[in-house]
């Protein structure tokens, strides 16, 4: 096989579902990849899985399934995706209920498992990678080792149509496909490299068609509520050929291509990654017609020797109130809104560790420029706290605004959260054994 | 001129580390984007945000200079307490620096 097509289904857990049936049905593709896996989704799914042992998998699985299995196995279209999260192995058994319930026999699934490390790690210490501080300082409820393609490679290898990841770098999800389809080698760097560069720009499927991307008058793209998802044609030698499905909406430009290369890579000369360390410096992007971008030339070095491990960690609670002010002299009021919710937390002696005080249309977002007086603003204070009592004394001192603060404040709203932190860490190879298993619908 | 009228910019977050790339609109504008858009001028133009570290990547090929902002986003995205607790805005607010005569 000299090339393959594959396509980007979702670019995050709460993605649309209609561009991943339009890419099974017109994309002519071999493989559909779902990203579906955020930085902190892994630790809450962790949670939810405690708590029911048959969860911790991506609440939409059923939903996104029941609306591609049968077109994507009707043409031959083999599905990868870490919609898994904190139990690919419930993940699989649920896809596999959904198949048998559409009466879809004989397909054959698999689970990516052993990205859970938290055993591993326990007693044991590390610095953390981003910020000050050592795993000891923390209380792990979750960790997770990024694992890279080549389970998912070996899965397809035994023939799995449908696999569920839990914790792989997002580009593996791509990758796998590429490596079993064209056999290339772990320490093949070049390839490796092009096919995970190739995954990254697929990996948030919207983002590269021109989704993230409008700024009317500057940045125009057309029919963004039928926007259309990402495919590759990707050669053996790791080269492509970005596209979409021709009559969907959106548009993928050299600036929308470009703009998705460098989406959260960091250092661009050493993006890391579980399988290559990929180097964007030689990277290059070609405009071949409307909706046709090549990509070649990027660079690849060995492996970085330790994994990343995302650890989840309960950090207290945050709670929060709004209000608004509007009409003439609402900055005023909003911020005498704010000054009294500021005295009743000193008065009442409230032990909160953290906490911020907004003007929301003011200075909520913004941390570069003055404005003037807009037509109406939201005051907003957040703080956290380490128990659930106190972060929500919060809201219940904005909601007192009403008949207690300046005149003219409506719409009042609270909210109280449980913080489940990530930090990371990075572990020997030796620590991380995947696992595969298949079961048949 | 503000830098608006000849970049675009990309916002992304991981972890406390908020990274803005900019990219020139046309290709004539790059050598006066990578001449102007200095380290320092992109920390003081954020500089409420305090970040720790800046680092900055050209990238010619991709018509791209690359900041890379360590410790700016309060923790990151699941205990910062910030309204855009990603930092997704900040690429837009960077674009609307003036450019001055560089």
């Amino acid at each position: 096989m000299t090339r393959i097509l594959i396509g980007a289904g979702a670019g995050f857990a709460g993605d649309r579902i209609e561009p991943a049936v339009e890419l099974i049905e017109k994309g002519d593709l071999d493989y559909l990849c779902f990203e579906c896996l955020a930085e902190r989704t892994i630790a809450l799914a962790q949670l939810a899985r405690q708590r029911d042992p048959a969860a911790g998998y991506d609440p939409r699985l059923e939903k996104r399934m029941r609306a591609v299995l049968r077109p994507a196995m009707e043409r031959g279209v083999r599905i990868v995706s870490n919609m898994g999260a904190a139990n690919p192995l419930a993940a699989m058994q649920a896809a596999l209920g959904v198949a048998r319930e559409l009466g879809l026999k004989g397909i054959r699934m698999a689970a990516v498992l052993g990205d859970n490390v938290l055993s591993a790690i326990s007693g044991q210490d590390h610095p953390l990678i981003d910020r000050d501080g050592a795993l000891a300082d923390l209380n792990p409820i979750s960790a997770n080792a990024y694992l890279g393609a080549f389970p998912i490679a070996r899965a397809l290898d035994e023939g799995a149509q449908v696999i569920f990841t839990g914790r792989v770098c997002d580009p593996a999800l791509f990758l796998g496909p590429m490596i079993h389809a064209f056999g290339w080698a772990e320490d093949d760097w070049t390839r490796l490299a092009r096919g995970t560069v190739v995954g990254h720009l697929l990996e948030c499927a919207g983002q590269l068609t021109g989704g993230y991307f409008a700024d009317p008058g500057v940045k125009d793209v057309p029919d963004l509520a039928r926007l259309g998802f990402p495919l590759a044609e990707v050669s053996e030698d790791g080269d492509a050929v970005l596209t979409k499905v021709a009559g969907s909406g959106g548009r993928l430009s050299l600036a929308s291509a470009r703009e998705q290369a460098m989406y959260e890579i960091l250092d661009p000369a050493r993006y890391l990654q579980a399988d290559v360390v990929a180097d964007f410096t030689s990277l290059s992007l070609t405009e071949l017609g409307p909706d046709r971008i090549a990509v070649s030339g990027a660079q690849g070095h060995p492996r970085p020797e330790k994994l990343k491990v995302s650890v989840g960690y309960r950090d207290g609670f945050i709670g929060e109130g709004q209000i608004t002010y509007a009409g003439p002299g609402a900055v005023a009021r909003g911020q005498l809104a704010l000054e009294i919710v500021k005295e009743r937390i000193a008065m009442l002696g409230l032990p909160v560790e953290d906490i911020r005080y907004d003007l929301i249309g003011v200075n909520s977002a913004n941390v570069t420029a003055q404005m003037g007086d807009p037509a109406e603003v939201r005051a907003r204070v957040a703080a956290r706290a380490p128990d659930a009592a106190t972060a929500a004394e919060i809201g219940a001192e904005v909601e007192a605004l009403y008949l207690n603060g300046p005149s003219g404040g409506g719409g009042v709203t609270t909210s109280l959260r449980e913080v489940v932190a990530v930090a990371s860490v990075l572990i020997g190879r030796d620590a991380v054994s995947p696992s595969i298993l298949h079961e048949v619908s | 001129m503000r830098l608006r009228d000849i970049a675009h910019a990309r916002t992304g977050d991981k972890g406390d580390t908020s990274q803005i790339c900019v990219f020139a609109r046309e290709a004539d504008h790059f050598p006066l984007l990578e001449r102007a858009l200095t380290a320092q001028r992109v920390a003081d133009h954020l500089a409420m945000l305090k970040p720790r570290r800046i680092e900055r990547h050209v990238l010619p090929n991709l018509g791209a200079v690359n900041f890379v902002l360590h410790g700016a986003l309060s923790g990151g995205v699941t205990r910062s307490l910030a309204l855009d607790a990603h930092g997704k805005t900040l690429g837009a607010q960077l674009l609307d620096m003036e450019m001055g005569d560089a």
